[in-house]
């Protein structure tokens, strides 16, 4: 396998309506950071592909719109999933992988306050057999914090400390759209709002945009000072129907980290994409976690929660850091579906 | 690049209008398993699922490959779902390719598909948002203005795009898969089918399809395991290019004609006329084939018309295009383009029935998408490169 490393790292504030900018005008500026950051001339890169849902904007063939924040011109060699922006990073890295280039621009966007968000991902369910029932996405998600809870896995108070650390983290992020100091025990004091969430065990619905740009081997070395390595990357799925899983678990979690290597040297920090409280306890648990382990120190998806872009910036954050210094060894984790149903681990490593 | 990278497997649908008798999961279980039945493999024998289509609003599911994954043996493996407009499934097919190239995995089954009875395309492409350019009434409104502009700049004879959609359809015929089929066609009805948008009439146009496509992609183990003759991924390329640039020619998109450039380069084709034995591409209104054939670098600017003119492009010419009847005569969006890819396969595993153009040892495969931004192309050969 060729070595890979993110380089660069670009990201929009996020905020619940965007109220003056389009996709396209949200993205320019995110798209241009990131590839100065990385140091490769814009004409230089070898690939390109994004991560955004038509449903999400409203609209058929939203991501085509987004290639006008490109300047594609001379045309260039690019894709697009209709998944999260992690998994764009995914293909991206096959394709540096066979060789076809050596550098890739990846980026990501949601907007999702152009719709009703719990509803539209309802739109995501089985059309003939869930579909049809109007569950929605956070009920869902709260017949699998039942599901923990009734299991004697975890606690409403375990919940509502997750809430409390993600948001008191996210105050030392700039860009975090959802940040501040609460109580357990006031958190706790609140009414549920689809029982057992509260409404500090969701996720904030943010509009937002994200770009990362990963470059092979010498490349990498020659343009970042300390790149942060993919060591490993992988992706699994379950059954879609609930009826069909074991809720209070994410195997699929779990054999991606086996995958991906993630236990063969320890981690200073894990940047989980669990948009529930709950969430977050179940891939603690599905990746073994050591207490010493960092959890999304950049406040996660609890404190901004962009669609399709939540997931890559999980990798931007954990590579920042490596960047930075401020960790050696760390694992960024993405998911989308409902309750968990696909997940991605990438284990990110300085030298 | 680790590994090369072989068609093992295709399957695909009966086209049809509306496919009543199954749901999303019985249309797409349908092309997969009959991959798999050409491939001999079972489920399990499959590594990791790579899922395209073109709009979710189409059928008006979010990303439903969530949902098919169950279906298509996917529980516990990687599932990747591309969506690069009607390109799709060419883009599909070369993103699967890539995981076997790369040598992440062995094997990997790739499904595309549409379903467009659930909804109305034409619709479903109009919405229109503030500041953009509207597609107005469907692809045919937005492309009839390009092939007008073709027709002034070629100087094209006026009946080129029947004697296209005349040679699709009749090769269509020949396809026991296809959606719509004519027998006994002729020049007379095609030409006196009801003009749609000016120049393109009725018969000229692709129908809506509800269909998909599947193929099995292995590495040189597992064709050497295949039962059947393997076609070899000599080469893949993709280009976009912005939508809103007053620079761009639509009519001869350069994002094409790089495509072609970087994809020939790869596969050492110098003269493709004489190198590529077949081409089977994305011709959604007649008049795309002499489009491509010059953006395609078959024939100079101004004469790819003259192909089509002189026979060149027949089943039994020394071009053969769209030998399966084509986008005319099948089109579940998302799966076309990998219907496109599916066919030049077939052809160099000579596996292509009726409509087989013997002795092919190399064919295109070729999508493209949007309002033409977007394209995928392949190369497949016989023998490995």
């Amino acid at each position: 396998m060729r070595e890979v490393a993110v380089v660069s790292f670009a990201q929009t504030p996020y905020v619940r309506r965007e109220r003056g900018r389009s996709e396209v005008e949200m993205l320019l500026p995110v798209i241009g950071q990131a590839i100065e950051r990385s140091g490769i001339p814009k004409s230089e890169i070898g690939f390109t592909c994004s991560g955004s849902s038509d449903y999400i904007a409203g609209q058929a063939f939203a991501f085509v719109s987004a290639v006008d924040a490109l300047g594609a011109w001379p045309p260039i060699s690019e894709s697009h999933v209709e998944m999260d922006g992690a998994w764009a990073l995914y293909e991206a890295w096959v394709k540096i992988q066979c060789g076809h280039a050596d550098s890739a621009l990846v980026f990501a966007f949601g907007r999702a306050s152009m719709g009703t968000l719990p509803e539209t991902l309802t739109m995501q369910l089985d059309p003939y057999t869930l579909q049809p029932l109007g569950v929605d996405a956070v009920s869902l998600a709260a017949l699998q914090a039942r599901a923990l809870l009734d299991a004697g896995l975890c606690t409403e108070r375990d919940m509502a400390e997750v809430a409390m650390r993600s948001r008191r983290d996210a105050k030392r992020n700039a860009f975090a759209q959802l940040k501040g100091d609460y109580e357990v025990a006031k958190i706790l004091s609140e009414p549920h709002l689809i029982s057992p969430l509260r409404k500090h065990d969701c996720p904030p619905i943010s509009d937002g945009a994200a770009a990362v740009v990963i470059a092979a081997g010498d490349l990498a070395r020659s343009k970042c000072r300390r790149p942060a390595w993919i060591r490993g990357i992988d992706h699994r799925i379950e059954p879609h129907q609930p009826g069909f899983r074991d809720l209070t678990v994410s195997p699929s979690t779990t054999l991606a980290a086996h995958k991906a290597g993630a236990a063969s040297a320890p981690l200073d920090l894990a940047e989980l994409h669990a948009p529930f409280t709950h969430q977050e306890l179940i891939l603690r648990r599905a990746l073994a976690l050591p207490a010493a382990v960092r959890i999304n120190p950049s406040g996660g998806p609890l404190a901004a929660n962009p669609m399709m872009a939540a997931g890559l910036v999980r990798i931007g954050e954990a590579a920042q850091r490596i960047h930075d210094r401020d960790a050696g060894r760390a694992l960024a984790h993405a998911t989308q579906g409902h309750c968990l149903q696909q997940n991605l681990v990438c284990v990110l490593e300085g030298e | 690049m680790a590994e090369n990278c072989a068609v093992i497997g295709v399957g695909q649908t009966q086209h049809d209008s509306k496919r009543i008798d199954v749901s999303q999961v019985g249309l797409v279980r349908e092309a997969a398993l009959r991959a798999l039945e050409d491939a001999e493999l079972d489920w399990k024998d499959i590594d990791a699922l790579v899922i395209g289509k073109a709009p979710d609003l189409f059928e008006g599911v979010m990303m439903p490959e969530l949902f098919l994954a169950d279906a298509l043996g996917g529980a516990g493996k990687p599932m990747l779902r591309v969506h690069t407009a009607g390109s799709v499934g060419g883009t599909t097919a070369i993103v699967a390719a890539s995981l076997v190239q790369a040598g992440v995995h062995e094997r990997v089954l790739t499904v595309a598909y549409e379903k467009q009875s659930e909804s109305n395309a034409m619709w479903a492409l109009s919405i229109q948002l503030p500041f953009q350019q509207g597609v107005v009434a469907g692809a045919g409104g937005y492309f009839a203005p390009l092939i007008r502009a073709y027709i002034r700049r070629a100087n094209a004879p006026e009946d080129t795009g029947i004697r296209v959609a005349l040679k699709d359809r009749l090769n269509a015929l020949k396809n026991p898969y296809a959606h719509l089929k004519f027998p006994g066609i002729t020049f007379e009805q095609v030409a006196q089918s009801p003009m749609l948008w000016d120049p393109i009439r009725y018969l000229e146009t692709c129908p809506s399809s509800d269909g998909a496509c599947a193929m099995v992609l292995g590495n040189a183990k597992a064709a050497k395991r295949a039962p059947h003759k393997s076609a070899w991924v000599h080469a893949t390329a993709m280009r976009t290019e912005p939508t809103q640039f007053a620079g761009r020619d639509q009519v001869n998109p350069r994002a094409g004609k790089d495509c072609a450039k970087e994809l020939y380069a790869k596969a050492g084709i110098t003269r493709p006329r004489q190198d590529i034995d077949c081409a089977e591409i994305y011709v959604p209104f007649s008049w795309f084939e002499p489009m491509w054939m010059e953006n395609l670098g078959f024939a100079p600017e101004h004469e790819g018309w003259k192909m089509t003119y002189e026979g060149a492009t027949a089943l039994g010419g020394d071009m053969p295009v769209n030998m399966s009847g084509g986008v005319l005569s099948s089109n579940p969006i998302g799966a076309s383009g990998m219907l496109r890819f599916a066919e030049a396969a077939n052809q160099v595993r000579g596996l292509a029935g009726e409509h087989q153009v013997e002795g092919t040892r190399r064919a295109l495969g070729h999508a493209y998408g949007g309002g033409s931004q977007y394209f995928s192309m392949w190369i497949v050969g016989d023998q490995p490169l």
